[in-house]
């Protein structure tokens, strides 16, 4: 019998975020989102919310693609009447943070274990069942997926993420 | 006693009288009731179409003989998504017009209401913007953004979705100019260093192409783009849609450029070591095989929408601006280039390969545009529907002022050609318009024949009829060994009993020797609308061809003898 070949790595587009600003009005996100979906364009993760004026939202956006394709999509983006700015931070040192939860089965023979690792990602528990368990954990989104990746064995029943939350540094526009 | 507050209907139909409407196209339905009532006092004059795409490009006709937007009124569900085609088209080759949708009541949004559609949904990505307006006092504002939004920077449509109870509910908001837009704005003239950088790039040049396209008619930018290209010496061709800006027959002009262009516009295209686009895209059909596009020549790229800016071709210098404003702006820094050996190539291309066509073997829709195009002059608005008479047409009537020549390019709307005609006859009553149109394409719209015969529009419609749809039985004949399929146009109606039925005039051309004498009668007809079916050979090629996805050198200048591979391009 021989092994089946170990199918090659995909190798995925690199991951952009791109960060907007834009009227709080209805249909918005449509026309965003619209941009992406036109090219078949996944997106990774989405957050929106309100900024420090209600007339306009911040949304930021993690997806995959080229460079020339997002830049492209970037001034298509901004070409929209109610996004007032569209910025590519990728590659910037931009403060970037995500939050994560994350419901473990968790049995009690096991919970040594998983605690060693809430303490050295600095999580959190934040809700202890006799059955379950579910950590809290913020920082970047590598770090997210790192924790994420060793609390696997352990059986993972629910992850919600928050999507990256970017802002850029000293006086430079988000 | 106090006025009577206006209903939104009213208050929306004044908008539209402030911004200098003077016809709407539309067709009525139940959740548009309380805004066609408010037109019955209103100065505007409605014109009832017979489809509601036909009123989508009776404004974009409208909106292309003018500059001025184009109107239409519709109601909900079924009445607005007709308008879609239209909306796509305008959108495509950056027309303004505005789309009024009736809707049902705010409260039954959403809620599968009576001929409800999600009609600001079905339209984001055809709309340059729109809106769904929540509450009567808006209208005013929305109105008076939705001009500014499809008339500035590039054109585009705009759709206003009106909830009837909206319409028919008071508003009292006093008329506005104010915007409230923070997400948009508008260049007009180009930072100087692009403009500087052109005319550095320019001097260099020997061998410079000036591409002009849409933009340029957009901006009115002809006068200036023929006048630098005297300055420079430097030869013109332009895009389908960039037809008129500069006057075709001016001895610097090599005429279309693209896939059915001219060879020595093409020629030039291939061999030239500096090319400015002035308002063009660098569309696929312009292109051919983008990689192999002009690899080593100069690219300067003048565009009032920073979105085109790398989008198919990377430039070597992109100028955000209007079209005349840089070239205006441009003028003064440039100095006549010692062009003589390349003015002359081009001239020897332009003897060499000249456009021709058999003159034997039954009727030829090439003669016909050419006999019209000597009839008129380049005097007449001619608008065109999409396949091969369109390109005939491109290439035998010579376009020679702006907003003379009204296609539909990026969208390729078939049925467009015969209702931009009448929005463009409504526009300029005095003017002669023709449309050209095919057999299939006309039949898509045909039904506005009533449109214009109630007006009694002098508007005159020449069929090129084949009996076929004709460009895609070409595309089967050339690269899908000749297996026809779809393309018969068997059942084809009387098109002068078809007119007839509809009161309106028709003449039949079944020869070569009834064409000026035909083509003379419809000139000469003033008392309404006309229609004149030119009965041509079935089966005849357009060339020259630059295949889909081919370089443009690979031009086929005349039928090839060899079987040829289906084509990489999109279509």
């Amino acid at each position: 019998m021989s092994a089946q070949p170990e199918p090659a790595p995909v190798e995925l587009p690199p991951l952009h975020t791109l960060s907007l600003f834009v009227n709080n009005k209805p249909g918005v996100l449509v026309r965003v989102s619209l941009a992406f979906a036109r090219r078949g364009f996944n997106i990774e993760s989405l957050v929106v919310s309100e900024g420090k004026d209600e007339r306009f939202s911040r949304i930021t956006i993690t997806c995959r693609g080229d460079r020339a394709t997002l830049d492209q999509m970037v001034r298509q983006l901004a070409k929209l009447v109610d996004v007032v700015h569209a910025i590519d931070h990728t590659g910037e040192e931009a403060i970037e943070i995500e939050i994560a939860l994350i419901k473990l089965e968790g049995g009690v023979e096991q919970r040594t274990q998983i605690f060693q690792i809430v303490e050295h990602y600095k999580a959190k528990v934040v809700d202890f069942g006799h059955d379950s368990l579910v950590l809290q954990v913020q920082g970047s989104s590598e770090k997210i997926d790192a924790f994420v990746e060793l609390l696997r064995p352990f059986g993972i029943l629910e992850l919600v993420r928050s999507g990256k939350l970017l802002m850029a540094r000293g006086r430079q526009t988000t | 006693m106090q006025p009577k507050t206006p209903t939104g209907a009213e208050k929306l139909v004044q908008c539209l009288e402030r911004e200098g409407v003077e016809y709407i196209f539309g067709l009525s339905g139940g959740a548009a009731m309380p805004i066609f009532d408010a037109l019955v006092d209103s100065k505007i004059e409605l014109v009832l179409v017979r489809h509601e795409q036909g009123a989508t490009h009776m404004a974009d006709g409208y909106a292309r003989a003018t500059g001025r937007p184009g109107v239409v009124l519709v109601t909900s569900g079924p009445g607005a998504t007709n308008t879609v085609t239209g909306l796509l088209t305008a959108l495509m080759d950056s027309a303004p017009i505005i789309v009024i949708c009736g809707q049902t009541i705010s409260p039954m949004l959403g809620k599968d209401a009576f001929q409800e559609a999600d009609v600001t949904g079905i339209t984001y990505p055809v709309v340059k913007h729109s809106y769904l307006v929540k509450e009567a006092a808006a209208i005013p504002r929305i109105v008076r953004e939705s001009f500014h939004l499809a008339t500035s920077g590039r054109p585009g449509p705009v759709l206003i979705d009106v909830p009837k109870d909206v319409s028919q509910g008071p508003c009292d908001a006093p008329f506005t100019e104010e915007l409230d837009l923070p997400g948009y704005g508008v260049v007009g003239r180009a930072d100087p260093r692009g403009i500087e950088a052109a005319a550095g790039l320019l001097a260099r040049s020997r061998r410079p192409l000036l591409y002009v396209g849409h933009g340029a008619v957009i901006s009115d930018a002809g006068k200036a783009v023929t006048t630098l290209a005297e300055k420079l010496r430097a030869p013109v061709v332009n895009t389908l849609l960039g037809k008129g800006a500069v006057d075709e027959t001016h001895p610097l002009h090599l005429g279309m450029m693209g896939m059915h262009g001219t060879a020595y516009a093409n020629k030039a295209v291939v061999d030239c070591d500096l090319i400015m686009s002035i308002g063009a895209r660098w569309d696929d059909r312009v292109t051919g095989r983008v990689t192999e596009f002009c690899p080593t020549a100069t690219k300067i790229h003048v565009d009032i929408d920073p979105a085109e800016n790398g989008k198919i071709i990377v430039p070597d210098l992109f100028i955000e601006g209007d079209a005349r404003l840089v070239i205006e702006d441009l003028i003064p820094l440039v100095e006549m280039l010692d062009t003589h050996e390349w003015l002359e190539q081009c001239n020897r291309w332009r003897r060499r390969y000249p456009l021709k066509y058999p003159r034997k073997g039954g009727l030829r829709a090439q003669h016909v545009l050419d006999r019209l195009h000597a009839l008129t002059r380049g005097e007449a608005v001619l608008t065109t529907d999409v396949g091969q008479h369109q390109m005939w047409a491109a290439q035998f009537c010579l376009s020679r002022s702006n907003r003379h020549w009204i296609s539909s390019g990026g969208a390729g709307t078939m049925g467009f050609g015969f209702p931009a005609a009448i929005g463009a006859q409504f526009a300029r009553p005095d003017d002669e318009v023709w449309a050209i149109v095919g057999d299939g394409g006309f039949q898509m719209t045909q039904a506005e024949l009533a449109t214009a015969q109630i007006h009694r529009l002098p508007v005159k419609c020449l069929i090129i009829n084949n009996n076929f749809l004709g460009m895609v039985r070409q595309w089967q004949e050339l690269f899908y060994e000749n297996r026809t399929s779809g393309v018969d146009l068997v059942g084809n109606p009387d098109f002068v009993k078809l007119a007839q039925a509809f009161g309106v005039q028709a003449w039949r051309i079944r020869r070569a020797g009834d064409v000026d004498r035909v083509l003379k009668q419809a000139h000469e007809y003033r008392e309404g609308p006309c229609v004149v079916v030119a009965e041509v050979v079935k089966e005849d090629n357009v060339f020259p061809m630059i295949p889909a996805g081919a370089a443009v050198h690979e031009m086929l200048i005349e039928a090839p003898r060899h079987r040829l591979d289906k084509p990489e391009g999109s279509t």
